[in-house]
């Protein structure tokens, strides 16, 4: 399993650079991914990220667009806001869970 | 075609057709597109058209007749008969546990899944024969539809998408 080196911190990770041991992820993990994907975490990105953490910890699986819009009360533009091209994605990449893996 | 990076850039999406089953794959893909950060246009034509009527869009019924592929009660059942196929409250049946089990995977009703497309910055336009056929007006139509495109128009802005037809 690939490893790297971000901020100070060792993470393994799969092919396509998501986490797969979250007990490695924390906040400067977090703003590392992030910076890497072109983004810098603010408190509205922060609301997104603590409620992907908070439904894939009651669900086991990152929320879809319209869990987000209808449990989590982001909207999609939002969302497209914050995480340009590939929301979910990205957050969920950010967030330090694995890549969706629903269509919708 | 524009394949730079063995990536898409950008798909155009027909559709043609106004079942449940007509309907929703063509939203699906561009939704499905606006996720993967991929340019999306939707061309809504012929009875196509009904996914965008203010009106009827949220009365979207899958065809119990003429689908050989139905069967009842479920996916594994028993094929259905065309003529009960034809017996009224059939098609809106099938129609309510067919959403039943698409709200259990978070799909969207129709009229939400085109503004959810919509304010991911998918663009919905309308078949301008089709409309000129039907009679219609932009008033009939729902907010998000963004123009009524002739065909010359839709292959303008399709310039480097992966034209999909459904």
């Amino acid at each position: 399993m690939p490893q790297k080196q971000i901020n100070g911190f060792n993470i393994d990770i799969n092919d396509e650079g998501y986490m797969t041991n979250h007990a490695q992820w924390n906040r400067e993990v977090a703003a590392a991914l992030a910076q890497e994907a072109g983004i810098t975490l603010t408190d509205a990105h922060w609301r997104v990220l603590g409620f992907i953490d908070k439904d894939f910890k009651e669900k086991g699986v990152v929320a879809g667009m319209r869990r987000m819009n209808k449990v989590g009360g982001i909207p999609t533009k939002e969302l497209y806001a914050l995480f340009p091209d590939g929301p979910i994605k990205k957050a969920a990449k950010i967030a330090g869970y694995p890549k969706p893996a629903s269509c919708v | 075609m524009d394949n730079s990076n063995g990536k898409i850039k950008k798909v155009s999406i027909i559709v043609s057709r106004g079942s449940l089953e007509g309907i929703y794959p063509g939203l699906i893909m561009a939704n499905g597109a606006r996720m993967e950060g991929i340019e999306a246009n939707l061309f809504f034509t012929f009875f196509g058209l009904y996914g965008i009527l203010k009106r009827y869009m949220g009365s979207i019924r899958i065809s119990t007749v003429g689908n050989p592929a139905m069967r009842v009660p479920d996916a594994k059942g028993f094929p259905l008969p065309t003529f009960l196929g034809a017996i009224p409250g059939m098609s809106a049946f099938a129609t309510r546990m067919m959403n039943k089990e698409m709200a259990k995977l978070d799909i969207p009703p129709v009229p939400e899944f085109v503004e959810m497309i919509h304010d991911a910055g998918g663009k919905i336009y309308a078949c301008k024969a089709t409309v000129d056929m039907f009679h219609l007006t932009t008033q009939d139509f729902c907010p998000q539809m963004d123009r009524v495109l002739t065909v010359g128009e839709f292959y303008e802005l399709s310039a480097g998408a992966q034209i999909i037809f459904t």
